[in-house]
């Protein structure tokens, strides 16, 4: 069984599509090896792989070797240079950086890595999925892994039923599996669908480790005022009805998506606060392309935030697993 | 046993579906489809506890089909609306779609909502709390306003927090029973807004609709890459099926900051947009809509955006795509009050 090198699989669920699922999941993957996991993710949604995008390595092939599939490596474990920008350098709080950070190792298996062409369709119907989603789980030959973060498609049904088929007929794997992070976004067409995913988690009996609103709220470049886009709130309350821990609101950062889009090193008005923490502002204009994704998620606003979730999802799994 | 690294094999979509038979088993990996050709005495098909069922089913294409095709034939225009991507605003267009159409009170309008998981077109339209009433005729498809007749599964809900949890087969079997039991009777358009991706719902509604003829299909996309990327699966899914492609659309382009009017692209096009690609593609641009946060407050209401803002750029940048796609489907200009 390929997973027995996994300590703990937490899965990325969300009823609605474009919460950010893929979004949330590399935040969290990029969180958990700044903190110095191992982190492999796992993507499933088969007909809209994205996760290769994200990490910016949608050219990479996945390699085969004798009994399984060897995942795409997006950075080795290594320590990174100390930043004069890492945040909260800014208050002068944050010794640690001046030593560099030590990065877990991060690798991703996705289908967008044995497509042909980018653009092609995958057009199957739901026997082809399950059998694609046990293939990935029985079959991809991970490293020694901290985590996996398995990303899956909206809604529920074939790939999340034959998921959780698969991780559960296996009580090694169901010891394994911590549980799943639930996104959404704050308005309500959105929170109603997740709601259905909260009950699919009630009744196939997987744990909900936290629920992310996503996309709340929005800091305009120009004037610096939060508006929100697309309402505020509501995913605290959904967390508050179902009773599962809330993680913590994210606002749209339009540094990320030009981070994720074009690989620009995140930049930011001058004066800019987020959660009460000023960025820094960088002294040179030009837009650097340069070093690993990990490396300049650091300088993200998003990064703190996704610090804590971490920090707050790890402490709680390991707590659970030495209980 | 190492997996294969072959090329994923594809679906024949020209492919006639046959009646599905009744399984004993949940079907197996790499199952042909209990409705296809093949079901039976495909290779993979040894050993399969369905298989004495599926090889000696009847052959031929699926009986229904005409049933549908006859259900089907009073409507006069039908519209997929698609994307790869979720989340990028299809429902709320298609919602958008069926109140532009249906503000003229001599048009009939129909809405599908083929989304089994993640219904939205309910609460959207303001009519989450209604059931579907069954008569000797077929299911009454749920009217908004007189002219709009909305069908979903969330009417079919106990609870309206249920999971559907469904697998492909059993999806397939309920998007049939709304084009073969509901009662669309006489209507000018019916517009079928769909899940995201190139699976089960979308081979299902292109084999059953085939025969009467759609359209063709709206795509919706935002501008960024990571979603743009998804649509050109899409894209390339309607050309493998045959779909014609009426347009497509760019959501969520651009905001204006409510405080300094400053515009932001939140969704940055880094590759040029739905613009770009549907220049590359070949296919009509229908336009873009800029991204208001009183769409999402209205389609939270249940309320239709279009009546509520008439006078925002938002709401004329979707009555100018409703009448591009009153173009592309050839109805007369007329449809929709003309542009001031």
């Amino acid at each position: 069984m390929p997973l027995e090198n996994i300590s703990h699989i937490v899965l990325v669920l969300s009823g609605k599509g474009g919460v950010g699922k893929s979004s949330i999941t590399t935040q969290l993957a990029l969180a958990l090896s700044l903190q110095g996991k191992s982190v492999g993710v796992l993507d499933i949604d088969l007909t809209g792989p994205s996760i290769p995008r994200f990490f910016g390595i949608e050219q990479s092939r996945v390699k085969q070797a004798p009994g399984g599939w060897i995942p795409v490596e997006v950075h080795a474990e290594q320590t990174l240079p100390a930043t004069q920008h890492a945040d909260g350098a800014a208050n002068g709080t944050a010794p640690q950086q001046s030593y560099g950070t030590r990065v877990g190792a991060l690798s991703c298996m996705s289908l967008g890595f044995i497509l042909p062409n980018r653009g092609d369709a995958v057009i199957w119907r739901g026997p082809k999925k399950t059998a694609m989603v046990r293939q990935f789980l029985t079959d991809v030959l991970w490293p020694e892994l901290d985590f996996l973060l398995v990303d899956t498609p909206p809604g529920t049904s074939d790939e999340h039923i034959s998921l959780l088929e698969t991780l559960l007929k296996t009580t090694a794997a169901t010891a394994q599996l911590a549980g799943a992070v639930v996104v959404t976004t704050p308005q309500a067409i959105a929170i109603s669908d997740v709601k259905k995913e909260l009950n699919f988690c009630t009744k196939t009996g997987v744990r909900v480790l936290g629920v992310v609103e996503n996309m709340a709220g929005f800091v305009c470049p120009n004037c610096s005022e939060c508006c929100n886009v697309f309402s505020k709130g509501g995913g605290e309350v959904m967390a508050k009805d179902f009773n599962v821990p809330f993680l913590g609101s994210v606002p749209i950062d339009p540094a990320f998506v030009m981070l994720v889009e074009e690989g620009v090193r995140p930049t930011y008005p001058k004066g800019t606060v987020v959660g009460g923490k000023a960025l820094v502002e960088r002294e040179e204009s030009v837009e650097s392309k340069d070093g690993l994704l990990v490396d300049k998620y650091r300088e993200c606003s998003l990064a703190p935030v996704f610090g804590e979730f971490v920090a707050r999802l790890a402490g709680d799994v390991e707590a659970r697993v030495a209980a | 046993m190492a997996p294969s690294l072959e090329e994923p094999v594809q679906v024949d979509l020209n492919a006639p579906l046959k009646a599905a038979p009744k399984l004993v088993a949940p079907e197996p990996e790499h199952c042909p489809g209990p409705e296809s050709e093949q079901a039976g005495v495909a290779d993979n098909c040894a050993g399969c506890p369905n298989q004495k069922i599926c090889a000696s089913a009847p052959k031929g294409p699926d009986p229904d089909i005409p049933v549908i095709t006859e259900r089907l034939a009073s409507v006069r225009h039908k519209i997929l609306v698609l994307s790869g991507k979720g989340g990028v605003g299809k429902s709320t267009f298609s919602t958008m779609l069926s109140h532009a159409f249906a503000s003229n009170p001599s048009l009939t309008v129909g809405l599908m909502d083929t989304d089994i998981c993640g219904p939205s077109i309910p609460k959207m339209m303001g009519v989450e709390e209604e059931t579907i009433h069954v008569s000797a005729e077929g299911w009454e498809p749920v009217w908004v306003s007189e002219n709009l007749g909305v069908m979903s599964v969330q009417f079919m809900l106990p609870g309206r927090d249920d999971a559907v949890i469904w697998r492909g087969a059993k999806k397939n079997g309920l998007i049939k029973k709304f084009l073969m039991e509901v009662r669309w009777g006489e209507m000018d358009m019916l517009i079928v807004d769909t899940p995201p991706g190139t699976s089960d719902e979308h081979l299902s509604v292109n084999s059953f609709l085939k025969s009467s003829g759609v359209d063709g299909a709206v795509l919706v996309s935002t501008p960024q890459e990571v979603s743009l990327l998804d649509v050109r699966k899409e894209i390339d899914f309607c050309r493998k099926a045959k779909i014609p492609i009426l347009g497509i659309v760019e959501n969520m382009s651009g905001f204006v900051c409510p405080g300094c009017k400053h515009e932001s692209q939140i969704f940055r096009a880094s590759t040029g947009g739905a613009k770009r690609l549907a220049a590359d593609e070949k296919i009509p641009f229908l336009g873009a809509v800029p991204l208001d946060p009183r769409i999402g407050m209205a389609c939270d209401f249940g309320e239709s955006f279009l009546d509520a803002y008439p006078e925002s750029p938002a709401c004329k940048a979707i009555r100018h795509v409703v009448r591009r796609v009153a173009e592309e489907i050839g109805m007369q200009d007329d449809v929709l009050d003309r542009e001031e």
